[in-house]
């Protein structure tokens, strides 16, 4: 690998990041203890009852993961702006959106796949019932790395601001509305026992153009922030 | 500075007319400056003469507002596509929380590796033997400015644009980049370091490009900032 092939940038950039993940496990477990606060926080505020649990449970969950997700979005950049390896990322003669790409596939396995392991429990603590538990699944898997891309796209947007919180949270919160509807959609009308295949058909078709397009806005609006 | 003769073969960087400004109002510039391989060049100027900005218009970071770079007679953009040009900036690049040895993986793998040179190898020559292991956290300013000339060794970029790079180093370190300048000269690379004229690049004479503020500053404000 004497010139440094793109594939051996990708994996040099998922080898860094993965092992600064587990050197950071610490902040690395902050959204998932946010999203199981939030949800056993429910129960004790609303009571013990099933039936009133079992109607908010898909809502409620879905709600904390997208939360927890959006905690985590800042960090996106934040170190690798203030260390300056995103200008050595930019630098770099491969593409740039395909190692920003890199970067929020690792976001995503990082915070959004242990938050969708513990989806289960989550849905155990409300009283979910157990036929809707795939199909919540399958809409959080969907919707997550639709958070992670439409997110990277806004944290690009912020990062070289001071303070950029408030203003990302404004930024994402209307651009995810759409997800969170069209995910807690599918799970409320499984429960429903109405068909809920249109909404995650949705979510999947989002997804393959976010996969396809978020992370080339992502190097364009980072090339802005840098200058 | 020098006349560009078209017969000769163009110079590995040359810069015509270069100028940059923020928000209309001008950083440096109009430049003109060529680099031929085996040159190392100093940039003087005072803070805010914007040594800093010039570097960062010279890699590719930032779009100068006049004028043209051209690397190997061919323009920056698509030029930058060849692992050509590796800059060392005020911020290391690198991480705190892992290794040095990490750390420069991390580099190889992004920049690619000059043929007959493996990271434990450059952090040897750069006199930290034995440091491997260690978190670059654990290392002082200057340790941490020795992996990132390390990392300089290792990419296989031609043109090596240096900001300060005798910041924070000791005598042994400043001696260290001047060593590492020479070797880099004699096997065909160039390298434009800037300097406050503090310290000052000591093989031979280098040639100097004087930057001057284009404008009266604002008091205070930093080089590049």
């Amino acid at each position: 690998m004497k010139p440094g092939t793109t594939s051996a940038a990708c994996v040099a950039l998922l080898r860094r990041d993965l092992a600064l993940t587990w050197r950071r496990r610490g902040d690395a477990l902050n959204p998932l203890l946010f999203a199981v606060i939030v949800v056993a926080l429910f129960p004790f505020a609303l009571g013990p009852e099933a039936q009133v649990l079992e109607r908010i449970a898909a809502g409620t969950i879905f709600v904390a993961v997208l939360l927890a997700a959006l905690l985590s979005l800042d960090s996106l950049f934040r170190s690798d702006l203030d260390d300056g390896s995103l200008e050595q990322l930019v630098l770099s003669p491969h593409p740039l959106s395909l190692l920003l790409a890199c970067k929020i596939a690792i976001h995503w396995l990082t915070t959004a796949l242990p938050l969708i392991a513990i989806a289960p429990l989550l849905a155990m603590l409300l009283h979910l019932p157990d036929s809707v538990l795939p199909v919540l699944l399958a809409a959080l898997a969907l919707a997550t790395p639709l958070l992670s891309l439409i997110g990277a796209i806004c944290v690009a947007l912020t990062v070289a601001l001071r303070r950029s919180g408030m203003l990302l949270t404004l930024l994402v919160l209307p651009l995810i509305v759409p997800v969170l509807i069209f995910g807690a959609g599918a799970c409320n009308a499984a429960q429903a026992g109405l068909p809920y295949a249109a909404p995650l058909l949705w979510l999947g078709a989002w997804l393959v153009l976010a996969l396809v397009l978020a992370p080339l806005a992502t190097a364009a609006a980072l090339k802005i922030s840098l200058t | 500075m020098s006349a560009i003769d078209p017969a000769d073969p163009p110079p590995l960087l040359a810069a015509r007319a270069l100028a940059y400004a923020r928000n209309e109002e001008p950083i440096f510039g109009p430049l003109d400056f060529s680099l031929a391989a085996g040159e190392v060049v100093l940039i003087e100027g005072d803070n805010g003469s914007g040594k800093t900005t010039l570097l960062k218009v010279l890699s590719g970071l930032l779009e100068p507002t006049a004028g043209e770079v051209l690397l190997n007679g061919v323009h920056l953009t698509l030029a930058k596509l060849s692992h050509q040009v590796a800059l060392l900036g005020h911020l290391p690049g690198m991480k705190l929380e892992l290794t040095t040895l990490q750390n420069l993986r991390f580099a190889v793998g992004l920049g690619g590796i000059r043929p007959g040179i493996t990271p434990a190898i450059a952090l040897a020559s750069v006199g930290l033997a034995g440091y491997e292991d260690q978190p670059l956290r654990l290392l002082s300013a200057g340790q941490k400015k020795r992996v990132a000339l390390a990392r300089l060794l290792l990419v296989p970029a031609a043109l090596w644009l240096l900001d300060e790079p005798y910041a924070n180093l000791d005598r042994e370190g400043i001696e260290l980049v001047n060593r590492l300048l020479l070797m880099h000269a004699q096997r065909g690379g160039a390298a434009l370091i800037t300097s406050h004229g503090a310290y000052a690049y000591t093989s031979g004479t280098p040639r100097r490009i004087a930057l001057r503020a284009t404008t009266a500053e604002p008091a205070g404000r930093e080089a590049g900032a």
